[in-house]
Formats: C-alpha cells, structure tokens, sequence
C-alpha cells in the first residue's frame, strides 16, 4: 500500500512508519498540517493517516480541505482525544476511521486493511462467499457446504462484517464499533464470547475451520 | 458524586433583609411615638399653664375692683360678667361667709377640697356636654376680707376638646408615619431580595455545573455592583483553575499514555521477535498488562471529563428501550454461559429521553456487566423498563451477593471496591463511570437490596417537549 503519515510526534511517526515499512507497505511522512495536504494532493495515496493536533494546519481541516478538492483517499484520524464529539466532530469532517492514542500497531494495521479494502469493495453485493461458507443477503439465509445454519440477527450482523473482512484482521474495538455501534471497551471481554458461539454454529460440524483467533489482535475468518 | 440542586429561591418572609426591615421599622415607629407624646404632653401642660395665667389675672382684676368697690361693686361687675349671653367657659361664683351664693353662674360652691393653695378641680353638673363625658372645670378660690369666698374659674370643655383633638392627630400622624415606614421598608426589601436573587440564582447555576455563568452588573458602582464584580473575579479565577486541573490531566493523558503505549509497542515488537511461542507468553502477559493499565487510564479520564462537562447540548433524543436491548444482546451469551437467566421487560410505549447514546449504552453495560460477574451460576437477572408520569426508570436487578448497606454510597467513588470483590477482575472505575452518566443526565441512581442481590434504579427525567 502507499500511504502517508501526517504526524508532527517524532517517536509516533518513526514508530508508525517503521512498523508500515516492515509490514511491506511504502510509507511518506509530514511533519505538519501544510505540508500534509500539499503532499495528500500532489500523490495518489491508498490511506492517508492523520492526527487530530498538527501545527500550521489542524488534522480536521487538512481532511476536509481534501474532501472539498474530491480527494477520496481514505482517512484515519489519530488523536488523543476520545470523548463521543471528538470522533462525531471527525467522521462529519469526512475522515473515515478514527483511531485514540494511544493505540497498538495491530489495531492501526487492521483498520487501514479495512479501509482500503473498504474503498475497492462495493456495497451493492447481494451475496457473500468464503470457502464453502455462503450469505444471501437479501433472503438473509447462510449455508455452509449446502446445510443451512440458522443465525440470530445480531450473529448475522457479525458474520456479514467478518465475511466483508475476510482474510483481514479484525479486531474486537473494530467489531464492538461495527456490529454493535459501541464506541467504548466493556470491562469483560464479551465479544470473545459472541465469536465463539458463532464458531459453534459455523465451524464445530465442518471441516477446515474458517474463524482463527489472532493472538493480541483479533480474528480473521479465512478459507 | 455532584449534587444536583434545586433552585430555592429566597422567601421575603425569611430573608434576614427582612427581619432587618422590620426591625428598622419599629424602632422608627417607637421613636415617632416618643416624638408624639412628648408633643402631646408639653401641650397638654402649656394649655393648662395658660388657664392658669388666665385665671391669675381674673383674680388680679377682680382684686381690684373688690378693694375699690367692695362686695357691692365685685357683684355687680360679676353679674355683669355671667350675664346669660356672655356665658363662656368663664366661671364666675361668689359666696357670703355661709356659702350662700350671692352672685355667679354656679348653683352652689363646689364639694371638692382644694389644693393648699387654693385650685380646686371638679365637675360641672349642670352644662350639657357633647360626648355624654363629665365636664371638667378648674378655679381657684380668692378668700376676701370679710368672709366671703370668691370663685375664679374656666370650664375645661374646650381645652378638653382640642387635646383630644391634637391627641387624634398624632395618632394619625404616627399611624401613617408606620405605614409608610413598611411600605418603604418592603419596597425596599423588595429590591434588595431582586438582586440578591440574582446572585443566588446565578450561584446554583454554577453550582449545578455551569461555571460560565456570571452575575449581572448594572455599572452603577453601589455595593451590589461591587459585590456582584467582586464575586465575578472569583468565579473566573475559579474558571482559571478548573481549566489549568483539567489541562494538567489532558497533559497525564498526552504525557503517560503515550510512553505507555510505546512500552506496549515495544513489547509487540518483542514477541513478533520471538520464535518460540513459550518464549512470547511472559512477553504476551506484559503486554496485557499494559492493555490493563491503558484501559484504567482511559476510564479515568472519561469519568473526569465527562464530570467536568456542562449541560451538554449535544444531548438527543434517545430511546432507552433500544440501548437496553442493545446492551442485553450484548450480554446474554455471557449470562447463558453462567447458566444465568437474563429477564427483560421493556413497555411498548415511547420510552425517549434526552441523553447520549454511547454513554447510555456504556452506563446499561456496566451495570450488567456486574450483574453477570457476581451473581452466582444459574442465579437470575432482571432488567426492567417503566415510564412514569415524570420519569422513565431502568431498573437492573441481580440475585447475587449485593451490596452491604454501608457501602452502597462507597462504591461510586473511584477505586472502590468490595472487600468480598477484590479477586475478581475489574479496576472499581465502572459504577464511578456511571454515576458520572447519571450526574450528567440530570438522572439519580440508587442501589436497594433485592434480598438477595443487588437492584439498581436509575431515573431519568422526561423530555419536556
């Protein structure tokens, strides 16, 4: 992927485009607000990522100086700020994700997956495949091998979004945010409990498993 | 937690401008009083000295005209005197040495003894009065050569009357004088109560967590001006620091999360580093614990800015009934791994208030999350929806260990937790976080006993529309 880091932290940015750079992706860096936007115009990028507080040009009119000229690079917005407006004030400024530092790198990683696979898919899909796991969307029906299984509306919703994402990571905030529109961690990790009853009903009786557990990141669900 | 109170505002009756008021004012009417009847007695006794001098000098003339003229002349000049027609307040009477009258406007010489000096006080029988009230004379008796007695006098009827009438004027005037006081007093109150209610008004507005407010000024420079400045000095200094606390915690965050980040960043370094997967466990338990501490970290600064928040006017529209389901779906397949049964009942009618989703849904997790932790396997958890008149009120209920009495007021404050909980996971952030919400809503919250377990009752005012 080409992407470009808009970050005035030294450490977080030499962090950010270690990482990006190690994970095989081609990464530019900005210091400041200005010189982020004229490099976001100049350059097709895959994924733009952000923080909220830059010098010379604050993050948020950066982005929807962008939106405004039709650039529809996908963007992260990075911030220390997290209250509900911070991420509101965000997504109406045209970002697409947003992100609270601080953040591990794998969370980073499965969100700009997501985003940029987000702008090459459509939405318009009217069913969804991953091995012999099958999603009519529009009668709302899920087999696998042929043998329906039957799916609560809420495990559908899970399964559609990892079905989506599939072959991505995806993490437990990305699902909470996604599926349950929950913008804060619950004290108990209930999501891993969501997962493996939809494991139960899609994996237990078939053969190879579909659903994997990332270790200290997430779930992927992979043929 | 932050009370919320409600505005009281000062009654006239109680205020102490008022006593003051009263107080002013009949110490006012006191000394208008003392004023009064000094008045009235200083005139009252120079009316009576006047008589006196009067009679003094009839006396005198009288005198005269006996020394000249004898008894035949003083008689003739007192028939003269008492003639029907000139009948005055005049009292004219002299008496041979048997007491007999011999000339004068008096039937007999009155049956009153006199003083040493001869002034004698009595009542006049015979004249008519106006007020059916005895008429009152006064004389003094002049003794002559040969034996008779000779009456100088003036009826007090007139006299009488014009006290009574000065007596009646000063009552009016002191009465009039003490309404007037009140009036002025109260007006005066009044006005007082006016601006002191602004302030007052203004302080509970602050106290209910708007510190942007001020008190009004008028400029005119008067005490209240200067005491409504002076106060406002205050509260923007007040500001100043709430606002230096507030950045010094924003600072926390932006200066020890980020180190601590890094340090969990370095960790994930670390363990992709590692071949041997026993290697990465100790360095995979470090890692969450740093997830752990970010995590209390992060609720603690939610509740503190959340605290910090005004009446927030991005408050919406919210319908509780789906963030209770929300938040139920969310939690049932943890209750049914515990063999929980999780009961919800909800009312099909319109159960919106005002409030933010997010926080809302987190305040409903919270709780169930703790309903679910501490109640035992197969226990049962009810959660319950109903609208009042005024409120509409979530109810959770659990039948696990509950809450002693004595801690039930504890466990909002921040890393409290129950001696009896201590072991199992949790940071004591989560019941701080929802008194936070709840403080916010303009909600209140209670825990009862739900013999056994725990209840909780949240009640949220209704939207006025």
């Amino acid at each position: 992927m080409q992407l470009l880091i808009i970050e005035d932290d030294m450490k977080t940015a030499a962090y950010l485009c270690k990482g990006l750079k190690e994970s095989g992706h081609n990464v530019d860096h900005a210091a400041d607000g200005k010189d982020g936007l004229f490099m976001a115009m100049e350059n097709e990028y895959d994924a733009i990522v952000i923080d909220r507080m830059l010098p010379a040009l604050d993050g948020l009119s950066v982005i929807r100086t962008l939106r405004a000229a039709n650039k529809s690079t996908p963007v992260l917005v990075l911030s220390a700020l997290g209250e509900v407006d911070d991420r509101v004030k965000g997504l109406k400024a045209g970002s697409d994700d947003y992100l609270v530092k601080p953040f591990a790198f794998s969370e980073l990683m499965a969100r700009l997956e997501a985003l940029t696979r987000r702008s090459e898919g459509d939405n318009s899909q009217t069913a969804l495949k991953v091995g012999d796991l099958e999603m009519d969307l529009l009668s709302r029906e899920v087999r696998r091998a042929g043998t329906p299984i039957e799916l609560q509306p809420r495990e559908f919703r899970l399964l559609e979004y990892l079905m989506r994402h599939a072959g991505q990571v995806v993490t437990r905030t990305m699902l909470l945010e996604n599926v349950w529109d929950y913008h804060f961690d619950p004290q108990t990790n209930v999501i891993d409990v969501h997962i493996s009853r939809l494991r139960g009903k899609i994996d237990r009786e078939f053969d190879p498993p579909l659903l994997h557990t990332i270790r200290g990141a997430g779930y992927s669900l992979r043929a | 937690m932050r009370a919320t109170l409600s505005v009281r505002k000062i009654s006239l009756l109680r205020s102490s401008t008022f006593f003051l008021t009263m107080s002013y004012v009949s110490v006012f009417t006191l000394s208008t009083l003392m004023l009064m009847a000094f008045i009235y007695l200083h005139t009252s006794s120079y009316m009576v000295q006047q008589t006196d001098a009067i009679i003094e000098s009839e006396i005198n003339g009288l005198r005269e005209s006996y020394r000249h003229d004898g008894i035949p002349g003083l008689t003739l000049l007192i028939a003269s005197r008492v003639k029907p027609e000139s009948v005055g307040s005049v009292i004219l009477l002299l008496v041979d040495p048997r007491l007999n009258v011999v000339v004068g406007n008096l039937n007999r010489w009155p049956n009153v003894p006199g003083t040493p000096d001869g002034w004698l006080n009595f009542k006049l029988e015979d004249r008519p009065t106006v007020d059916e009230t005895a008429r009152w004379a006064r004389a003094r008796r002049y003794r002559l050569a040969e034996g008779f007695l000779l009456l100088v006098g003036r009826d007090l009827h007139d006299l009488e009357m014009s006290r009574k009438a000065i007596a009646r004027t000063l009552i009016w005037g002191l009465v009039i004088a003490a309404i007037m006081a009140l009036v002025g007093g109260l007006t005066m109150t009044r006005r007082l109560l006016r601006r002191l209610e602004l302030i007052n008004q203004t302080s509970h507005e602050i106290i209910n967590g708007d510190l942007s407010r001020r008190i009004p000024t008028d400029n005119t420079g008067d005490d209240f001006d200067q005491l409504s400045t002076n106060l406002n000095q205050m509260l923007d200094w007040i500001g100043e620091l709430m606002e230096g606390v507030r950045r010094v915690s924003d600072n926390i965050a932006h200066d020890l999360r980020t180190p601590l980040a890094r340090l969990r960043n370095h960790l994930d370094e670390l363990k992709s580093d590692c071949k041997d997967v026993d290697d990465a466990e100790p360095v995979e338990q470090a890692i969450q614990e740093a997830d752990g501490l970010l995590a209390t970290f992060n609720a603690l600064l939610r509740i503190a800015r959340i605290e910090s928040e005004k009446q927030p006017d991005y408050l919406v529209d919210v319908d509780l009934s789906t963030v209770i389901r929300d938040a139920v779906d969310l939690y049932e397949p943890l209750a049914e791994e515990k063999s929980q049964s999780l009961e919800v009942s909800i009312p099909g009618t319109q159960n919106n208030i005002r409030g933010d989703r997010d926080l809302l849904s987190q305040v409903v997790a919270n709780i169930l999350d703790n309903a679910v932790k501490y109640t035992q396997p197969a226990g049962t958890i009810q959660v319950n929806l109903s609208n009042g008149p005024l409120s509409v009120s979530l109810m959770i209920a659990d039948s696990g260990s509950g809450i002693p009495v004595g801690e039930r007021e504890k466990v909002f404050q921040r890393f409290y937790r129950l001696e009896s909980s201590r072991s199992s996971p949790g940071n004591g952030l989560g019941l701080s976080l929802v008194a936070a919400v709840v403080t916010l809503h303009n909600a209140k919250i209670r825990l009862e006993g739900n013999r056994p377990g725990l209840r909780v009752v949240i009640d949220f005012p209704k939207p006025r529309h």
